[in-house]
């Protein structure tokens, strides 16, 4: 018996747990850094230097942020255009999760930069030789990919549905016709978009690898390499269903859902052979350029490159390859996280860890300041997150009045 | 009038194009200024000449109005006790090593930015407000600055600086090897008051052969390396040197240009926007099989 999964706005649920609680407590820790940073400027807050230019916010919340919100693109890829129906019930739980994180990513920017009035230069001025002008160019267009991408989801909610109170009312007729021939519209054009949001996710994340090649012999050889590109590019593919399992099974225990095992298992079956390619690509460029001699010599970057391959790339793929983890629901988890984990840690040591400036007067660690403006954005990621799945049908959950699977196939 | 019809409908395609794959022109030609005249101007630093007057730190500091101490001040060597580097508040610092021949004349080594031929700092900005201008300078443009400092993490020489502490209005700051007074017809401030000419202020090409007949003529007194000729592809300010350049804690890089590998890949993955667009009719053409395959599977 095939039971139908619709995407439902799970609005029966509460939204205050005690951990929505601790969520919020951090969020507004965060925000009150984040004020310093705004009145006494980037110095007030952070530890960064003339020696250490970049910190945390752009290995965690931007580099991180853009490669762990992969899950969008690879799940449109595999739902959309490989049009593989059963996983069409995962696309919108990673929509949303990226369509926030690349939200983030870009606030991340505007309070890194020094003159965040200023975020819409590189709008008007160019400069093509800049990995770090295409980065912010594609990242810029693809959020608003996704916010259109995401447009359907609040038709859906809203086609028939609109009631405004108060001298409103009038506007509910017009608002309801609008929005069904957005949705008509959008329906139509919509693969250009998805297909867009592949394309411009490919470029970005690659080019993300690009951005340190300039830095040369600044960057610890361990991760110094001309290919970064790719290995940034097989990375975030790595990590993009990982991430669906991850966030799905958390969903899932926080809304007191039953996990969707059967999809994800499969979806888990396909990580294997792409961990497998970039573990192979990775340890072949370390064998081809001669780093391994960096691992004889113990100290942070070897330990580090260590944990970031054995913990975060072999481990994960000898247990994606085993049955029974793939059927264990505890043991998928471990899975997933470990890949996260992996390319979380992957990104931060690209960034802050590698970066080794020739002249140095101590080393870099973050600040709690800039700790918590990080943890901060996190919590309220996920708040959003928690927030709009009780709004929107983003969720699927198990519909038994439902008898036809046309009715509901996701647009484009 | 026909050809020219065609020549804007593949004009207007091209950048639809652009538009829906979303990248913006990489080989359009709106950036930055990159200009290598033959006859830009360099300075040769003579570092055995140097005696630590410290004068040229003063004179930068005054010709760019940052605050500074009275010039009587700078007589004091207790500076040198500690490595500095230049920052937001001196654009050129001088450092000292010791003299392992003649330890009673110890080496004096001003550092400041060293206006590379081929600019990490120009090929990395995001807004490209730098720029390699014909006398040699390599300047920016304070009013495009975003405060990214993408540029303090390419260059090679650790040298933009920025200013941390402003929460309004921060800016790059660095050597601008004085473009606005030379464009006056002034020398540069640090070599105008070096009172032993330490500092050789001439066209590059020019500098070059000073320091190359330097070298041959004294063997005693210089190593053989003219640090800055060859490294990094060639920089603006050269450096003559009594013991290695690695004592004097320049660091070691390879004669290619710092973004020559970074353009490659750059304008490799964006070859006239081949790549992302074959992508683009990739992918759609794989939607479109799979969606009738399983219309197929489906009927």
């Amino acid at each position: 018996m095939v039971h139908f999964m619709k995407p439902t706005p799970l609005v029966q649920k509460k939204f205050i747990t005690p951990g929505v609680i601790l969520l919020i407590l951090l969020a507004v820790n965060g925000l009150a850094f984040l004020a310093g940073r705004f009145l006494f400027g980037i110095g007030g807050v952070t530890n960064l230097n003339n020696q250490y230019p970049w910190g945390i916010w752009i290995g965690v919340d931007v580099a991180a942020g853009v490669a762990l919100a992969a899950g969008g693109f690879t799940t449109a890829a595999l739902g959309h255009l490989m049009h593989r129906e059963q996983y069409h019930a995962l696309v919108r739980p990673a929509l949303l999760t990226a369509m926030l994180g690349y939200t983030f990513v870009a606030l991340g920017v505007c309070i890194d930069i020094g003159r965040y009035y200023y975020i819409w230069h590189p709008l008007i001025m160019w400069n093509g030789n800049s990995a770090l002008f295409e980065v912010g160019i594609c990242v810029m267009i693809y959020m608003n990919v996704l916010y259109i991408e995401f447009l359907p989801v609040v038709t859906e909610r809203f086609i028939g549905r609109v009631t405004m109170k108060g001298f409103l009312t009038r506007f509910n007729k017009p608002v309801d016709k609008l929005l069904r021939a957005l949705d008509r519209g959008l329906s139509k054009v919509m693969f250009i978009f998805i297909i867009a949001g592949v394309v411009l996710s490919t470029l970005h994340q690659s080019s993300l690898g690009t951005l340190m090649v300039i830095a040369g012999p600044k960057m610890h050889p361990l991760w110094q390499t001309p290919v970064l590109p790719l290995l940034f590019l097989l990375s975030a593919i790595a990590v993009g269903f990982p991430m669906v399992i991850f966030e799905s099974m958390i969903a899932a225990r926080s809304f007191g859902l039953k996990p969707e095992m059967e999809t994800l298992s499969k979806l888990g079956r396909m990580i294997a052979p792409i961990l497998g390619i970039y573990l192979a690509f990775k340890i072949g460029d370390m064998f081809i350029r001669e780093t391994f001699v960096y691992l004889t010599t113990f100290n942070t970057a070897s330990v580090l490159f260590m944990i970031e391959v054995f913990v975060g790339v072999v481990l994960p793929l000898r247990m994606f390859l085993s049955r029974s983890v793939l059927k264990s629901p505890v043991m998928l988890f471990i899975a997933a996280s470990l890949v996260v984990f992996g390319v979380l840690l992957n990104r931060i040591n690209n960034f802050v860890v590698a970066y080794t400036p020739p002249y140095s007067f101590g080393s870099y660690f973050p600040s709690i300041g800039e700790i918590s403006v990080t943890v901060g954005f996190v919590s309220i990621l996920v708040l959003l997150y928690r927030a709009a799945v009780m709004i929107f049908p983003v969720i699927s959950v198990p519909d038994k009045s439902l008898s036809s699977k046309a009715k509901y196939t996701i647009r484009g | 009038m026909n050809k020219l019809d065609r020549r804007s409908f593949f004009k207007t395609t091209a950048v639809l194009g652009a538009g829906l794959t979303g990248i913006a022109a990489s080989e359009a030609k709106a950036g930055p200024k990159n200009i290598l005249s033959p006859e830009r101007m360099g300075v040769l630093v003579d570092t055995t000449a140097c005696i630590g007057c410290r004068n040229c730190e003063w004179a930068c500091k005054t010709a760019h109005d940052l605050p500074t101490a009275p010039i009587e001040s700078y007589e004091d060597r207790s500076v040198f006790e500690k490595m500095r580097r230049p920052d937001e508040t001196a654009l050129t610092v001088v450092n000292r090593y010791d003299n392992l021949k003649k330890p009673e004349l110890p080496y004096t080594v001003k550092v400041q930015c060293m206006h590379c031929d081929h600019p990490a700092c120009v090929s990395a900005c995001i807004v490209g407000a730098f720029s390699k201008e014909e006398n040699g300078a390599v300047v920016w443009d304070t009013d495009k600055c975003i405060g990214c400092r993408y540029c303090m993490a390419a260059c090679p020489f650790q040298i933009p600086a920025f200013e941390y502490h402003r929460a309004i209005g921060p800016k790059i700051m660095k050597c601008d090897f004085c473009s606005a007074r030379r464009e006056e017809g002034k020398m540069p401030a640090c070599a105008e008051i070096c009172p032993v000419e330490a500092l050789t202020y001439g066209p590059r090409e020019e500098l070059v052969r000073i320091a190359r007949d330097r070298v041959k003529r004294f063997p005693d007194r210089y190593v053989e390396q003219i640090y800055g000729e060859y490294e990094v592809g060639g920089t603006g300010w050269m450096y003559l040197a009594g013991r290695d350049v690695a004592d004097l804690q320049f660091p070691k890089l390879g004669r290619n240009p710092a973004p020559g590998v970074s353009e490659s890949i750059q304008h490799g993955i964006f070859a006239y926007f081949v790549p992302p667009v074959s992508l683009y009719a990739l992918l759609g053409a794989l939607m479109w099989i799979t969606k009738h395959r399983t219309e197929e599977e489906e009927a």
